[in-house]
Formats: structure tokens, C-alpha cells, sequence
């Protein structure tokens, strides 16, 4: 059978039990479409069932399957096989986040990071958007979406994380993701935090970034989360005026008859 | 957690980038006054007490020496932080930096001093 | 479960990860050069500082020192000394520029392949012209130098 084949070098290491690391070896017959993910299912499937990795929807959607391949973060799910040049692809586990077992990675730093941004809309007043409790909801044109909504495309996959040079060698970074995520909501009109600059503008916080670009680079959602950052900076540099308007709320009302559709929330 | 700052990092960025600007003009000035007289002259001891007579030549050594010494100290400082974050290793960049900024400077200075007044 | 042990730096890249720049692309290279000219010069100025220093003792002084520099290693360290500030300025300027925000697009809807709008040809050129630039200075420097 004309079978086309390629070698998966994949990296084995079990940190809790201190056994040092090493590389693992397997031919794995490809078709076109095939992953990288596809590949190491194959391997756990056939040949060594303990190689630890983390995947989910297989569709570039739940951003589990970061991984190093051939040295870059890439999703495992996003990458075929065919269209990668080596004849010997190597999977390592992402680079700055701290290894627990094979392929498998320790996410808590980075979510701590992103955290830190109180990622969620504040309001002035602690507004609670509930529509069930009949309050208010926000209008937001398309124009006002277009502001945010790329860095809202983010899965929190950590391929930017991995990538960033300062990340590799500053703890105290929030990283590319966390910092986007910041901007995210500083462009939302909804969102009337005073604070948000305040938390990013510290030795180790946005100032570290110097737009390297290789967030952007590796980002598989076209998040840009280099974009992001730089535009909350020109915020800091008093070079772009902080003039946003802020979302009109509109009230839900109680009446059965309403001409803008609103629920109803004694039916 | 975060203890109080001289001055905010955005405050710290901005000097670093009006002090890069500014540098680029001096130095550039400073470059261009060596290339105005052939090669060998700009080298010779008697013209180069000469320059450092003429008080517009002297603002311009000094205000280099300032902007390049800030600029680069807090250059050096950056990537000393980026490399290890205890409190201690910290404080220790902060202090050693300002005092070889000023050092620096100081020392420049002098010169320019001594120069002139030969 | 079992406490994992985490090592000290985390799997972080450090200082390994800064000498690999061309994984991905200008950015990232530029990000390298810049880093490298900045601590260069650095080193050099205060070497310079030092050097010019010597006038103060006399001319003696002055033209021993000159016979350590003046010479073709001296001049081809001032050359690569013209590279490093041509790079470094110009490619600062641009930097300048793109941390104000000014450069690198709007947001918009991102639609495959993602290509992301801040890593534009505006950037791409910028950083060549600044390569460009340095070379340029470094040949006009060598003709100066070496007096050809």
C-alpha cells in the first residue's frame, strides 16, 4: 500500500516523578488532511497509549492542544501534517508554562495573569444586566462591536504566551493574552472602569512589552493581541484621547405590549 | 504587595522615549561637526581643546552625555528586570542604575570641565 | 495526587529563548537587533566617555590614547559602531511610532488566514529601511575611516 508516512519525535517526561526527559520516536502513516492531533491519537491508539496530551473539540475552538511542533506553538488540531516540511515532526510541550507530564502543560500562572485584568464589564453603579429582574441592557452599534470584538475571538490557548521573549524570561508579565484581554474590555463601551490602566501601568505590566510581534504571529484566532496592546498604550502616552462614549442603556419594560420587543416578565 | 515608586512606569517611558528622540538629534549634530573638517584635523589635540572652548559645542557634549546616559542606564535597567523578579534583585537594579546614570554623567562632566578650562 | 515539582524557572525560554529570533519573522529579529545594538552602545559610550576623559591629562596623554584606536581594528569597531546607532535610531523611531498606536491598523473582523493587521508592511519596511540605513552609514563610514 502506497501508505505515506512520517516520524512524530514526541517529548516524554513526568515531572512528579522525576525520571528526567526524553524524546519518543513513531511512524505515522498520514492523508492529507491529517493533524497533528490526528497523528498523536494514532500513537495513543496503536503504539503507546501513556503519551499525555490534552485536546477537545479538535476544531481550533477550545484552544486545549497548544504544543511546540517543529519548534513553533501551534494547535495540534490546526496543523496538517502534510503542509509541515520536515520528514520528522517535533512535538514538545509550550515553552514558559511549566510541564506536568509529556505534552501537558500547567496553566495557572497564565490564568492568574489574566485574572489580575478583571476580564468581566464593570458599570458605574454595579449594574445588574439580568433581564429576568426586568433592568437594563446595553446598545451597542457595529461600529462600537468592531472596536473589540477580534481580541474577544480569544480561546486562551497560550501559543501567544509561549511565544512572547518576555514572557520566557519575566514571571511578573501578564503576558500578550492577558494584556489584549485588557484592552478588550478598556475599548468596550460597556465597561466604565477607571482602573483599567492603572493595573497594566507598572515595571512589570504593559512598558515590558516591545512589540515583538511573535503573540500576533502565532495567534490561530487573528486575536492580534500585539494590536491590542499597543492601542491601550497609545492610551497611556495620552497619544489617543480616552473619549469613549459610554453603551446607552436600554430599559426592559414590564408591559405585555411593547413595540421594541422586549421581554416580559410577568408572563 | 507592590511597594510605592519615585515615579510611575509610564512616567519612566516617556523620558525614555523623549530622551531617545532628543539623542538622536545631538548625537547626529555632534557627528556631523567631526565630518565638516577632514579626518586627520578632528583628531588633532589643539582643535579639539578649541571645540571644547565654544559653549555651544559644550551644551551639545553635555546634553548628549545626559539624554544617552538616562536612555541607556534605563535600557539596561529594563532588561535587568525582565531577567529576575525577587525584591532584592529589584531594588538592587533600581540603585545601581540611577548611581551609574549619575556616575556617569558626573564623570563626563568633568571633563567637559577640565577641557574647557585648559 | 501527588505535589508536582516545579523547578525553579518553570520551563521558562530565558535567556535560550532570546538567541533564537528568526522563529518568527522581522518583529521578533528586529525586537533581537535592537536589544543587542541598545547594550553595544551602551558598552561603547561609556568606553568613549572614558576615552575622550584623557584630553584632561595633556596632549600627551591624548595622542597615546589615539594610538590604541586609531588603528584598523579600532576603525572596524567604529564602524560596526555607526551600524549599531543607524539601527537603533531608526528602528527606535519606528518603535516610537508603533507604541503610540500610529502604524499598525484598526481592528476589524478577522477572517482566515488571520494574517494579524499589526504585523503589516508598513512594519516590514520600516524595519528594512532601517537596516538599509545602517548599512548605508556603515559603508559611508568605512570610506571615511579608511580614507578611500
Amino acid at each position: 500500500m502506497n501508505e505515506k508516512r512520517k516520524k512524530l519525535k514526541v517529548y516524554r517526561e513526568n515531572r512528579s516523578q522525576k525520571t528526567g526527559s526524553h524524546y519518543d520516536t513513531f511512524e505515522v502513516p498520514y492523508k492529507k488532511w491529517t493533524t497533528v492531533l490526528d497523528a498523536l491519537l494514532y500513537v495513543k491508539s496503536y503504539m503507546d497509549p501513556s503519551v499525555a496530551i490534552r485536546y477537545s473539540c479538535r476544531m481550533a475552538s477550545c484552544g486545549s492542544c497548544g504544543m511546540k511542533i517543529n519548534g513553533i506553538p501551534k494547535l495540534a488540531c490546526y496543523t496538517k501534517i502534510s503542509e509541515l516540511e520536515t520528514s520528522t515532526i517535533e512535538c514538545e510541550p509550550l515553552s514558559n508554562f511549566p510541564i506536568i507530564r509529556d505534552l501537558v502543560t500547567d496553566f495557572s500562572l497564565f490564568f492568574t495573569h489574566h485574572k489580575n485584568m478583571e476580564p468581566y464589564v464593570q458599570t458605574k453603579d454595579n449594574l445588574d444586566t439580568d433581564t429576568n429582574k426586568g433592568t437594563f441592557s446595553f446598545y451597542q452599534s457595529p461600529e462600537d462591536v468592531d472596536k473589540y470584538l477580534q481580541f474577544s475571538y480569544c480561546i486562551k490557548c497560550g501559543l501567544c504566551y509561549s511565544a512572547c521573549p518576555t514572557v520566557g524570561t519575566d514571571m511578573k508579565f501578564p503576558g500578550p493574552q492577558a494584556l489584549a484581554q485588557q484592552y478588550r474590555y478598556f475599548a468596550d463601551t460597556r465597561d466604565e472602569s477607571k482602573n483599567r490602566l492603572d493595573i497594566v501601568d507598572d515595571r512589570h505590566g504593559i512598558w515590558r512589552c516591545h512589540f515583538a510581534g511573535s503573540c500576533s504571529k502565532v495567534c490561530p484566532k487573528g486575536v492580534d493581541p500585539a494590536l491590542g496592546i499597543q492601542l491601550l498604550r497609545s492610551y497611556m502616552l495620552g497619544i489617543s484621547k480616552n473619549d469613549k462614549v459610554p453603551a446607552k442603556r436600554i430599559e426592559i419594560s414590564n408591559n405585555t405590549d411593547t413595540e421594541d420587543g422586549a421581554i416580559d416578565s410577568n408572563s | 504587595m507592590e511597594s510605592r515608586t519615585l515615579l510611575k512606569e509610564s512616567q519612566i517611558m516617556k523620558i525614555h522615549y523623549i530622551t531617545g528622540i532628543a539623542a538622536i538629534f545631538v548625537v547626529a549634530l555632534h557627528i556631523m561637526m567631526r565630518l565638516v573638517v577632514p579626518f586627520e584635523l578632528s583628531l588633532e589635540y589643539d582643535y579639539i581643546i578649541a571645540n571644547y572652548k565654544n559653549i555651544v559645542y559644550v551644551l551639545i557634549l553635555e546634553s548628549i552625555l545626559v539624554l544617552i546616559s538616562v536612555h541607556g542606564f534605563n535600557g539596561i535597567r529594563i532588561i535587568l528586570l525582565e531577567l529576575r523578579q525577587s525584591r532584592a534583585w529589584e531594588n538592587m537594579v533600581t540603585v545601581v542604575t540611577i548611581s551609574a546614570m549619575i556616575g556617569l554623567i558626573a564623570y563626563g562632566t568633568r571633563t567637559i570641565i577640565l577641557a574647557n578650562g585648559l | 495526587m501527588k505535589e508536582i515539582e516545579q523547578p525553579s524557572r518553570n520551563n521558562l525560554e530565558g535567556i535560550g529563548g532570546w538567541l533564537n529570533p528568526s522563529r518568527y519573522g522581522w518583529e521578533r529579529i528586529s525586537y533581537w537587533f535592537q536589544r543587542l545594538t541598545g547594550v553595544f552602545l551602551l558598552i561603547y559610550f561609556i568606553g568613549h566617555v572614558y576615552e575622550t576623559s584623557t584630553i584632561v591629562n595633556g596632549q600627551n596623554a591624548w595622542e597615546s590614547f589615539l594610538e590604541l584606536t586609531q588603528t584598523v581594528w579600532g576603525h572596524l569597531f567604529l564602524i560596526m559602531v555607526i551600524g549599531a546607532s543607524t539601527f537603533h535610531s531608526a528602528n527606535g523611531i519606528r518603535l516610537v511610532f508603533t507604541h503610540a498606536g500610529i502604524g499598525l491598523g484598526t481592528p476589524g473582523r478577522p477572517d482566515y488566514p488571520y494574517s494579524p493587521a499589526s504585523l503589516n508592511y508598513r512594519q516590514k519596511s520600516g524595519i528594512w529601511i532601517a537596516l538599509i540605513l545602517a548599512a548605508v552609514a556603515m559603508y559611508y563610514g568605512f570610506n571615511v575611516l579608511f580614507g578611500v
